[in-house]
């Protein structure tokens, strides 16, 4: 069995940084190939290398007995190599047919031929299985069939090698189903593919292979899964053992700190209620677009709310973000990208940003003080940063949301914190790490609220769980009476049980 | 030649071209380098450099303002009829800065609280307010009565001429509100993100409608310094204002997607315009070309800034 794709001795440094020391490995035809690491690894480092986004200080790239070097995205796409990225490359307004064609419409003097532009459009989803409507504009599509759009794209391209990056980052349990079977079919059709994805138990399940990374280098490769198990990945991953990840301790709960009546709002139409103790972790847990992150974002007044109220120690909070902060409750939103950093501002104006006005008299700043506030919590937290001044962009997922952390904790008066998937994105260290900041701040009394689609991690670090589905909280579960199953069936909505049931299975 | 490279896209790459050309047009332009020509080039940027420290505020949180010109034109006629109505210079110059004011807030209130977007709102304004300042004057220019009011723009400071120290004061001023206070910081994040801005506790609305307040009073400022060195208010005055100081926001660096600007780039900015006129009507020039050498201008600098925040990326 011979390698089709190979890289050779692939360097790649950044000012400061090794990203990717002599990788080498590589990945017959016909196989899925995992590859791991945790973030910073190099991963995302490589894939735009094999891209074409970025080209490589040294070493060399094979496709067959071809040594590649691509300068560009188009140039690697032309000799077969397909990226699908976490952020899909689509345009949103145009047709699922115009996107697989863009750039090569079929045309007669310019004149688009629009049935010629269909019908190869849709021999191409064909081939990957089908069912979506060419003439459906991307914007009506859900997440999974736009991803099947993008791997259409690959398919018209005729690609041979396709990298997905976290495909099933935001997909529900049954679209995640049809992704992996359209990856079978791909392998079986004698694809190269590259399967990079946090979720072991994914990686197990679909990979033949996988190459672990860790600081730029390779640090594990297997060309067969049975060959490993979970926790020697893991271990690869970081480098050291890790035994409880969650490290979860028992605490004494103190009464009701933030109490939500019946609030609902333009997206959440059901009226919800609940209760975060002093002390206590509250986990919501459901399937992407149970309503969770639409409750936090009325709680904390992100979204303006048509009815309900809530209160912190019993008094009434008007809610909006900056009287929410007013009151000490804040909230780490979902999207990190769109709501959580300032892009363009460095790390320190990234935590300052709100608690700045506690130490600037009449509005001026002090760069002073600011600055000794940003190194207390760049140390406290870890985050990874060579100084306070690096733009916050070029941070990691997981320090990026260490500093959103910081700039919370930064907060002098804090009684509630809500976050919304704390540790998606972000690898296996720095979680245990934001999981013992979370323990340390409900000892200190603060009612904290979490929600998490990765359910071992739900029940892993809280107290309580409030399961959502379909836009109502249906059922609570105590610690001790937590079972993954019983709280998976209460998240599916009766239609999403069977597939559900067929995962588990297999 | 690396190190040439380093200097000419590093983070005072624009002050380093600007000394340059400024020593390269000093050695060639005859009469450019002299006292007087210095302070006539001062005062000739006055009402662009005035505006243009709150137009960077307006560009860093990635709005946009089209309407600075038409309320420079108002408020200046605000401040001649002003006067003459009620006898008292004063009264005029109050009755212009309240105008700008109230141009300008209105222009936040519309864009920040009804959620219009501000180019249209701002072409909207700039339209409506100089169709105030043509129907309130019938379309003539009107003469001052009180001479007080032109000594304003002639009176010199330590032999600076009053409109220049203004203009200065204008830059170390906003150069201290965008670097030195809380309302600088948020404009710049809002810039950057303005949904986590919000996030992060910023007031978002009010912040954006203190900024177009802010730049409709430095437009009533400019139109009272415009209106006493013309020695009259003219409705027509100050046509195009709004894409000059543009122009020199952007060439001294202020990113049109917001987040990014600093008070030296903006000086640089105002200067090269500035300067380019200048040494352009010493050497006779004709005036159609001034225009060709503007937009060069303007298209050099933004390719020169797009290099380098390519070159910025790359070393990221």
């Amino acid at each position: 069995m011979t390698a089709f794709l190979r890289f050779a001795d692939i360097s790649k440094g950044f000012p400061g940084v090794q990203a990717l020391s002599e990788i080498t490995f590589g990945v017959a035809q016909g196989k899925v190939h995992g590859l791991l690491g945790e973030n910073g690894a190099g991963k995302s480092t490589l894939i735009k290398i094999l891209g074409g986004d970025i080209s490589a200080d040294a070493g060399a790239l094979f496709l067959g007995d071809q040594q590649c070097r691509f300068g560009s995205v188009h140039e690697a796409m032309n000799a077969g190599v397909a990226v699908v990225h976490q952020e899909l490359q689509l345009v949103p307004e145009l047709t699922v047919g115009e996107n697989l064609t863009l750039g090569r419409f079929p045309n007669r003097a310019g004149v688009i031929a629009f049935n010629a532009l269909h019908a190869r459009a849709a021999a191409a989803l064909a081939e990957i299985g089908g069912g979506i409507d060419t003439r459906a504009k991307i914007v009506d599509l859900s997440l999974g069939q736009r991803q099947m759009v993008e791997i259409a794209k690959a398919i018209m391209f005729d690609a041979r090698v396709i990298a997905l990056d976290e495909p099933t980052s935001s997909l529900s349990a049954a679209e995640s189903d049809v992704l992996f079977g359209l990856i079978d079919r791909l392998r079986k059709q004698g694809k190269v593919i590259l399967y990079v994805s946090h979720r072991l138990d994914e990686v197990f399940r679909i990979c033949d292979g996988a190459t672990v990374l860790r600081d730029g280098r390779v640090a594990a490769h297997f060309d067969a899964m049975a060959d490993v198990t979970r926790d020697q990945i893991v271990q690869h991953m970081v480098g050291r053992e890790i035994r409880d990840i969650w490290g979860w301790r028992p605490r004494d709960l103190g009464a009701v700190r933030l109490r939500v009546e019946g609030l609902a709002g333009p997206r959440l139409p059901n009226p919800a209620s609940f209760a975060i103790r002093s002390a206590e972790i509250l986990g919501f847990f459901g399937l992407v677009g149970a309503g969770r992150s639409e409750l936090f974002r009325l709680v904390y007044g992100a979204d303006a709310a048509d009815r309900g109220s809530s209160a912190i120690d019993g008094e009434a909070v008007e809610k909006r973000p900056d009287r929410s902060i007013e009151a000490g409750l804040v909230m780490c939103p979902e999207d990190r990208k769109a709501d959580g950093i300032v892009q363009g501002r460095s790390v320190g104006e990234n935590i300052v940003i709100s608690t700045r006005r506690h130490f600037s008299p009449y509005g001026l700043i002090s760069p002073r003080r600011e600055a000794s506030v940003a190194d207390e919590f760049i140390a406290r937290l870890r985050v990874r940063t060579p100084s306070r001044n690096q733009d916050i962009v070029n941070l990691s997922g997981g320090n990026q949301q260490k500093t959103i952390l910081a700039r919370w904790l930064a907060e002098p008066y804090l009684r509630v914190l809500l976050v919304d998937e704390p540790t998606r994105g972000i690898d296996v260290g720095a979680k245990s790490e934001i999981y013992s900041i979370l323990y340390d701040l409900a000892e200190k009394g603060l009612a904290i609220g979490v929600v998490s689609s990765d359910l071992p991690e739900a029940m892993g670090i809280c107290d309580r769980i409030l399961v959502m589905c379909e836009g109502r909280i249906v059922k609570e579960f105590l610690r001790a009476q937590f079972n993954e199953s019983a709280i998976l069936a209460a998240a599916l909505p009766v239609r999403e049980v069977e597939a559900a049931a067929r995962e588990f299975a297999g | 030649m690396i190190r040439l490279r380093r200097l000419i896209l590093g983070d005072q790459g624009l002050v380093v071209i600007f000394v340059v050309a400024f020593a390269i047009v000093a050695l060639l332009v005859p009469n450019f380098f002299t006292e007087r020509n210095m302070l006539g080039l001062l005062q000739s940027v006055v009402t662009i450099g005035v505006v243009s420290g709150s137009m960077m505020l307006c560009l860093a949180s990635r709005d946009f303002d089209l309407s600075v010109g038409s309320i420079v034109a108002f408020s200046g006629m605000m401040a001649v009829m002003g006067s003459n109505w009620t006898g008292s210079v004063a009264a005029g110059l109050a009755l212009a800065l309240i105008s700008g004011v109230a141009v300008g807030a209105v222009n936040g209130l519309v864009i920040a609280r009804l959620r219009i977007n501000a180019l249209i709102t701002t072409l909207a304004t700039m339209q409506i307010v100089r169709g105030l300042a043509l129907i309130s004057s019938d379309g003539r220019a009107i003469g001052v009565n009180d001479p007080v009011f032109y000594a304003i723009a002639l009176t010199p400071l330590f032999g600076i001429p009053a409109p220049v120290w203004v203009m200065a004061a204008s830059f170390v001023i906003f150069g201290f509100i965008l670097n030195r206070t809380v309302f600088g910081r948020n404009v710049l994040a809002i810039g950057g993100n303005p949904d986590a801005s919000r996030l992060a506790g910023v007031n978002v609305a009010s912040t954006r409608i203190w900024i177009f307040a802010i730049q409709g009073l430095m437009c009533g400022i400019a139109g009272i310094l415009l209106a006493s060195r013309i020695t009259s208010g003219q409705p027509n005055s100050a046509t195009g204002l709004e894409l000059s100081v543009i122009s020199a926001c952007v060439l001294g660096g202020v990113s049109l997607s917001g987040g990014r600007a600093t008070i030296s780039g903006v000086v640089v900015g105002v200067l090269i315009l500035g300067i380019a006129e200048n040494a352009m009507n010493l050497l006779n020039i004709q005036a159609f070309f001034q225009y060709l050498v503007r937009g060069l201008i303007l298209l050099v600098a933004v390719l020169l800034d797009n290099i380098r925040s390519r070159a910025l990326r790359r070393g990221a």
